[in-house]
């Protein structure tokens, strides 16, 4: 993080590598962390009329060790007819598309890992690394279950990739740049009809865009009703059937994570990310923010990634599964011409303002 | 080295840091871990039964015409991204070009539609 210049430190670059990827680490493990235990673990008990975990700690709060130390302990199986190097490699692949993925979230005015001009189009092209690793978890198990999985998994990103890249342009058109940091400066510095109170959040004016990227996140995170790869009725666990002991427990942080990264870059589009809108404080541009952002900064994005996150997973817990065939007429024939239409609309009010 | 290209290094270090902290976490694994493989654990489970074939077993791609059509309208948003960008310098010109742009994608969309190519078999 350029955090480091901040302090006024002068850190070899090797360090400040080590630095990011450690803040990297945090940043990955931390809300997903979170996210099993508010939302899985005890969100799902309270809407299914139980109490969830309550033994380990305080209400259950050091489950997740307890599960983790579980795993760390179960039997490493693999099919013998398994593919061992590819089955092996694709848990890892999995979180590795997660782990470069955050490598482009902005956390406060300085914190950040990377600031590339084109972050957002970055943050697409990497999301989809994920289903490399899915397909060939399928592919290597030598499994019909996990091959149908598979299969299914790459049919159903490829269906849904294409409405949440249309949805992220027309928030490029109206912040007219795909830096992350220049996304959100235009929000909170913006202004609605010359009011600035709450500055210009683009799930007001792109109202449309935050609903269709919202339905792809779904999709693409495999998250019920769009649970198809992985559902347990039809393919026993899909592309994961033959994981077990920790290679399983991969392939799960890297799901929630990611649900938890994407849940950030939703914010950042659509709520404003790390910004508080600037008026409040009298600020106008990235430079006259003050430099306690860079610690209260991360803490209102987590905060609305937990908002985020809170939707995702009350439509998870309330919505039975789609059929395949609805799911991909849903796409192709609802979201994508919708998000070509709002693209067209969007930038005819921008250029008529 | 550029600036620019070491914030693509950062991007290269987290790749890397993933595999790193997966490889620690199995391999504290693996030291706490049982192994005792038989020959039952090892083949492939299809609900209790034994395996019938290969695990490759034959199975129809679907999706191959949305592969296609994927990749048009993937290119699609490459072109677009540009433009979004610097809409407000075009305007009104920018506007109609990518009318057009969009409107002959959106015929695209329409005549493989009526062909029937969207439906899940």
């Amino acid at each position: 993080m350029s955090m480091v210049s901040v302090l006024a430190v002068d850190l070899p670059y090797w360090a400040q590598s080590l630095l990011r990827v450690l803040g990297g680490l945090v940043a990955v493990l931390l809300p997903a962390g979170t996210i099993v235990y508010v939302f899985l673990f005890k969100m799902m008990s309270f809407m299914q009329s139980r109490l969830g975990p309550m033994e380990a700690g305080p209400y259950g709060s050091m489950q997740l060790f307890a599960e983790v130390g579980k795993w760390l302990q179960k039997e490493d199986i693999y099919p013998e007819r398994a593919d061992k190097f590819i089955f092996k490699l694709a848990p890892l692949i999995v979180l590795a598309s997660t782990f470069l993925l955050v490598a482009v979230v902005p956390f406060g005015p300085d914190a950040w890992f990377t600031n590339f001009e084109a972050g957002i189009f970055y943050a697409l092209a990497v999301s989809s690394v994920s289903v490399l690793g899915i397909l060939i978890a399928g592919w290597a198990s030598a499994n019909k279950y996990s091959l149908l999985g598979g299969l299914r998994a790459a049919g159903q990103l490829i269906a849904y990739e294409l409405p949440m890249v249309l949805a992220v342009i027309g928030v490029v058109i109206q912040a007219g740049s795909m830096n992350l940091q220049d996304i959100v400066l235009a929000q909170n510095a913006g202004s609605i009809f010359g009011w600035d109170g709450l500055g210009n959040p683009y799930v007001l004016t792109q109202f449309v865009g935050f609903i269709i990227f919202m339905i792809a996140v779904q999709a693409e995170l495999t998250q019920a009703p769009f649970d198809m790869p992985i559902a347990e009725s039809e393919l026993v666990s899909g592309y994961m059937t033959e994981y077990s002991g920790f290679r399983f427990l991969i392939f799960f942080i890297g799901e929630f994570a990611t649900a938890g990264v994407f849940a950030m870059i939703a914010s950042i589009l659509f709520l404003g990310g790390w910004g508080v809108p600037f008026a409040w404080f009298g600020w106008t541009d990235m430079d006259s923010v003050d430099n306690w952002m860079n610690i209260v900064g991360p803490l209102i994005l987590f905060t609305k990634m937990m908002l985020v996150v809170f939707v995702v997973m009350w439509v998870r817990f309330s919505y039975p599964r789609f059929r395949e065939d609805q799911l991909q007429r849903f796409a192709w024939k609802v979201l994508i011409p919708i998000s070509l239409v709002n693209i067209m609309v969007t930038a005819i009010l921008k250029v008529a303002f | 080295m550029s600036q620019f290209l070491r914030s693509y290094l950062t991007v290269v270090w987290f790749g890397l840091a993933a595999f790193l902290i997966a490889s620690l976490l199995l391999g504290l694994s693996a030291l706490l871990r049982p192994n005792r493989p038989t020959r039952e654990k090892l083949i492939a489970y299809e609900s209790g039964v034994d395996p019938v074939g290969e695990g490759w077993s034959q199975s129809q791609i679907r999706y191959y015409v949305f592969a296609l059509l994927f990749v048009i309208f993937d290119v699609e948003a490459v072109f677009i991204f540009p433009w979004a960008t610097q809409l407000e310098r075009y305007a009104g010109f920018g506007l109609v070009e990518m009318g057009v742009f969009v409107a002959v994608l959106l015929l695209g969309l329409v005549y493989a539609w009526r062909k029937g190519v969207l439906r899940w078999i």
